[in-house]
């Protein structure tokens, strides 16, 4: 069991990826920009993540956070929005919708076809987030 | 007489409840990271109880979850029916009923096992630090004659008490993401309650280390190990007790997990192994 626990852990590691970032992983500016684009069209046919847009500048939003997300995944970017406590400050988003949110924009990544392992790569670096996003 | 497996009854009837309440159940969580039922009813692994509750809920909702299990050793097996509900993705409540048949002798021993487990600190995806829970599990044997037989103690009730920890890293390993999870226990009982609480070789409680250990393949696939330590009381040689899985997520409402248990000696019976069958579904 210790055997084959301590093989398995050795064959993963060997398998880890190199040094480059995220942003070059996942494909860039291009992709970067799709999974934005994608992630406002789920958010656009999900009438509970809309209520919580309905209100909001599409363009700026759009333009924002393909910034953020370039910026967060190590991209040539900066971020130039507002703080994400502000952002969200007296939205009162619940961690449950936060959690669909989430499962939207796992959507709008497997629509890009951003591979699983880069996908889980871009949500741990967009995990610290959370808790400048809820219950604000 | 051939007698229709009670696993597949109970299949079917998880089945039913499930996909007839479908869109009820609570989603609060990434898929995949509610985990499973274990074998005494508690949010865990398969032999192991977690810091994960059992549902999908979040801290404005409630989840209701069923399942059976069954482990077909080569001279015993156990039938696992039971439910459980957690609130608020806080505290959990847990009922389930063993029912171990002993296949080279002939008849069983039931038991009943209720367990509460709360919440202490984390969120298993989101938090720097892992999740972190307490749990007793109190379990009543419906016959103590087998226990009193081997030497037990006590042949009639028994609680464990546990605190675990449980973490998932996302992207972690090659960019899959990776569970773990640590239990103390803090148990008297034989083989989990089913051979009583106590025995010649100690009477007292003693902590006991749990542990597994995951790799989510895909938002719908964990592949993992499980390890449990177990107490001598009765001097009957008890082994600690290992299993690989693989679980199979494929919706927020319903898993099912496959493993290959390895329980060692059971009351004797040397090299006791076999197929772990579970099947979890989420009705609330």
């Amino acid at each position: 069991m210790k055997k084959t626990l301590i093989l398995l852990i050795l064959v993963l590691a060997g398998c880890a990826s190199t040094h480059s970032s995220i942003y070059q992983q996942m494909g860039g500016q291009e992709k970067v920009v799709e999974v934005v684009e994608n992630f406002i069209t789920e958010i656009e046919y999900d009438s509970r993540m809309f209520e919580y847009f309905k209100d909001s500048d599409v363009d700026r939003f759009h333009q924002k956070l393909i910034e953020h997300l370039c910026y967060l995944t190590g991209g040539p970017c900066k971020y130039t929005g507002d703080e994400m406590r502000q952002v969200h400050a007296g939205m009162n988003i619940n961690e449950a919708d936060f959690n669909h949110g989430v499962d939207l924009f796992i959507n709008a990544m497997e629509k890009a076809n951003i591979s699983h392992p880069i996908q889980n790569k871009i949500l741990a670096v967009l995990a610290p987030t959370r808790k400048d996003i809820i219950y604000l | 007489m051939i007698k229709k497996p009670k696993i597949i009854k109970n299949l079917t009837a998880v089945m039913f409840i499930v996909f007839s309440h479908h869109s009820l159940a609570a989603d609060g969580k990434l898929i995949g990271t509610a985990g499973l039922s274990q074998v005494e009813g508690s949010g865990g692994g398969g032999l192991v109880p977690w810091a994960t509750l059992s549902g999908y809920d979040s801290q404005d909702q409630m989840s209701v979850n069923v399942f059976t299990t069954q482990v077909d050793l080569d001279d015993y097996r156990l039938n696992v029916v039971g439910i459980n509900a957690s609130f608020y993705d806080r505290v959990e409540i847990s009922a389930a009923q063993h029912r171990f048949d002993l296949k080279t002798l002939g008849g069983d021993i039931k038991q009943n096992v209720f367990g509460v487990k709360y919440k202490l600190y984390g969120d298993v995806v989101y938090s720097t630090w892992p999740q972190i829970s307490a749990g007793l599990q109190h379990k009543q044997l419906q016959d103590g004659t087998i226990a009193q037989a081997v030497g037990a103690q006590n042949n009639s009730s028994g609680t464990d008490y546990y605190l675990a920890a449980t973490k998932v890293h996302l992207g972690a390993i090659a960019g899959y993401n990776a569970v773990w999870n640590l239990t103390a226990r803090a148990t008297k009982a034989n083989e989990m309650g089913l051979l009583g609480f106590g025995g010649v070789n100690n009477n007292s409680y003693q902590v006991m280390l749990e542990a597994s250990a995951g790799i989510l393949f895909s938002r719908h696939l964990a592949v993992g190990v499980e390890y449990r330590q177990k107490p001598d009381n009765l001097g009957l040689g008890e082994d600690d007790w290992t299993d690989f899985f693989v679980s199979y997520i494929p919706t927020k409402s319903v898993n099912v997990t496959l493993a290959w248990a390895n329980l060692g000696t059971i009351a004797g019976a040397e090299k006791q192994q076999g197929i772990y069958l579970s099947l979890n579904g989420q009705v609330w």
